[in-house]
């Protein structure tokens, strides 16, 4: 993983750093006396070799020093990073949570109903909305609830560090409920098919002779084991919740992440592309680390058979 | 893993002979709803007859009755197992693939230049009957020529880009696969790093570095599908080198060239192929991300996100055909390409990849 890491924050550095054309001119623009530029260059560290660079920058990330951008008004790349990563965040574990809180009972129904009318509807509906783009999805969001119904407010930000809480909910939701469309439809395609094989077994059954009542059996002794697709299909749709975050502040203009990267992208702004990319990637690998830890805890059976 | 994974599907149940009488009256019934459903789509798409509320009831009513009336007819023609959703996909595929090809000739509006669109109107909504029949952007320019032509970049750059991947991430994969032990272990740490960034974020970071042209965008996405493919051509070719008749060819003195070549090479291919459909539409629907971003091909050239974009803002509020026209050429084609590569990858795919 450390190995992984290394490559990744190697990836990233040289991509930028093999940038064509001179970052000092991009700065400040043509037509200054060619010491000023000597000196910035000099400031950026340029005229070192690239493996010098590389360690300067590594060994800065490691103490939790990004650099600064090159854009005005030049601000310090950590601090953007630390204010714009609660947003994303916040926006992600929003959309995820909307995501299971309607897939679990979506899936149930559609499981314990297998092929009746309802469950062939979901299964054409969550294919549908895997093929709608997530930009497009909250274009469409956007026209119905803010544009005719008004329910909403676009393109302002509440930040829970005010205090007002119900304001920053409901700032999020639709921006969050775009994010979780494309999961919803992909949690509850996968935790039906894996429910159905589940509920054919015997201790269902037998759970079921017992006289147990069906929401019982569903939860407590179907979930559990029909989980395991979905906690994978979880670190595997991590990465496509990462940039549907990306996508989703861009339209709602929200001060996350995403926002920063793309605007960083668009000014060729690269300290600040290089850090941010980098912390996004150190949080994605870990993450996938700490969900492969966790198939331990879903079925005991893994605990011994990979270390 | 056992033989029965590679048969083909179970054969399709017999076509149950109707009853004469009733299958006429069914097919006449099924072509009149056809073309019922049809009208109505039309009649609605148009904005004299009604007003917006009724329109979307009239077009929804029309697509349902289109839905309806079209398996009716397909399972009267060709038997009980017709999947009208995989026909139909097909079809719009084939449509846009004509229409992609043929766009220079065919009487579309201006794509390109304003110059040539100053006397046209400008936001005009669609009119089937109209010498606009999806309607016009800002600059007057026709939006179905438009989407046509942002098909045409959406489609070279997302399939030079899977065929880019597949033979590259193919090769590497089937290498891994085969020799395994220290070449399987670099290989590996290689993909785990492409995989550690996430897809859209290396979009991103590459599109900062390059030149936002088709050739640029295509390699940029090529790189997205490798990793997947490494994996997948690994695990195949994983299963079939212990198989008997590569442990036969190299008891025969068959070279490792050949045995890639000419003993997996034609194993490890169809669950290649059927992922890389899947793939098509992953890398459509990011390059129109990253168009609508502002970081794809530029405006005025056309692509389906940028002209996406070009309804951002309040623009869509007033005129939402803006979004609406090229959001559904990307839904269908998007859908299309789900349709088929799942059916293709369900059939031919050894052991279901999740991706």
């Amino acid at each position: 993983m450390v190995l992984v890491l290394l490559i990744v924050s190697l990836g990233v550095f040289a991509l930028v750093a093999l940038l064509p054309g001179d970052p000092a001119v991009a700065i400040l623009g043509e037509g200054h006396p060619a010491s000023t530029y000597d000196d910035l260059r000099t400031e950026l560290g340029l005229n070192d070799p690239m493996l010098t660079r590389y360690a300067d920058w590594l060994g800065g990330a490691l103490t939790g020093d990004l650099g600064r951008s090159v854009v005005p008004p030049r601000s310090d790349v950590s601090d953007r990073v630390v204010s714009a990563l609660p947003v994303s965040v916040e926006i992600a574990v929003l959309g995820l949570l909307i995501a299971l809180l309607v897939a679990v009972p979506l899936a149930m129904w559609s499981a314990y109903h297998e092929d009746g009318v309802l469950d062939r509807m979901i299964s054409a509906g969550t294919f549908a909305v895997l093929s709608v783009p997530g930009f497009l999805a909250g274009l469409l969001l956007i026209m119905v609830f803010v544009n005719a119904l008004d329910w909403f407010p676009r393109s302002e930000w509440v930040r829970i560090s005010d205090g007002d809480l119900l304001g920053n909910l409901h700032h999020a939701f639709l921006p969050a409920l775009t994010v979780a469309l494309v999961e919803l439809a992909m949690f509850t395609r996968v935790l039906r098919s894996d429910l159905i094989v589940t509920l054919r077994e015997d201790y269902i059954l037998a759970a079921r002779a017992k006289g147990m009542p069906p929401l019982r059996i569903l939860f407590t002794d179907a979930l559990r084991p029909s989980s395991f697709s979905l906690v994978t299909l979880l670190g595997l749709s991590l990465g496509r919740l990462i940039g549907s975050t990306v996508i989703v502040e861009y339209l709602f203009s929200l001060p996350g992440m995403g926002s920063l990267v793309v605007n960083a992208a668009n000014q060729g702004d690269f300290p600040m592309v290089q850090g941010a990319v980098l912390v996004i990637a150190v949080i994605y690998v870990l993450i996938n680390a700490g969900i492969d830890l966790s198939y331990g805890y879903l079925d005991p059976r893994t605990r011994k058979a990979h270390v | 893993m056992s033989e029965t994974a590679l048969l083909p599907a179970a054969p399709e149940a017999p076509a149950v002979p109707a009853a004469r009488g009733r299958s006429a009256r069914v097919l006449v019934l099924s072509i009149a709803g056809l073309v019922a459903s049809v009208a109505m789509i039309l009649l609605s798409a148009s904005p004299d007859y009604f007003v917006t509320t009724l329109r979307l009831v009239v077009a929804a009513a029309g697509v349902a009755l289109m839905v309806v009336s079209g398996s009716a007819l397909g399972r009267q023609l060709f038997g009980p197992a017709f999947d009208l959703s995989f026909w139909f996909s097909v079809a719009w595929l084939l449509l846009l693939g004509l229409a992609v090809t043929f766009a220079p000739w065919l009487p579309f509006g201006e794509h390109l230049d304003v110059a040539n669109s100053l006397d046209q109107p400008i936001n005009a909504s669609p009119d089937p009957f109209s010498a606009n029949p999806l309607g016009t952007n800002l600059f007057g320019l026709d939006l179905l020529a438009r989407s046509v032509y942002g098909a045409r970049s959406s489609l070279v750059i997302a399939v030079t880009a899977v065929v880019i991947g597949t033979v590259i991430g193919g090769a590497i994969g089937m290498v891994a696969g085969y020799f395994q032990k220290s070449v399987d272990r670099v290989v590996g740490i290689f993909t785990n790093s492409l995989l550690a960034v996430p897809p859209l974020i290396l979009l991103i970071a590459l599109a900062t570095v390059l030149e936002p042209r088709i050739r640029n965008i295509a390699f940029a996405l090529s790189l997205l599908t490798i990793p997947g493919m490494v994996r997948l051509a690994r695990a195949t070719t994983m299963l079939y080198a212990p198989r008997e008749f590569v442990v036969a060819a190299r008891a025969l003195g068959a070279t490792r060239v050949r045995i890639l070549f000419r003993e997996l090479l034609p194993n490890v291919l169809l669950p290649i192929v059927s992922l890389a459909i899947v793939m098509i539409s992953i890398l459509i629907v990011a390059e129109a991300s990253l168009s609508f971003l502002g970081l794809g091909i530029e405006p005025p050239e056309p692509t389906w996100g940028n002209m996406i974009a070009e309804g951002e803002g309040t623009v869509f509020e007033d005129h939402p055909h803006i979004v609406l026209v090229p959001g559904t050429f990307l839904f269908l084609t998007v859908f299309a390409f789900n349709l088929v590569g799942e059916k293709a990858r369900r059939r031919w795919d050894p052991r279901s990849v999740k991706l």
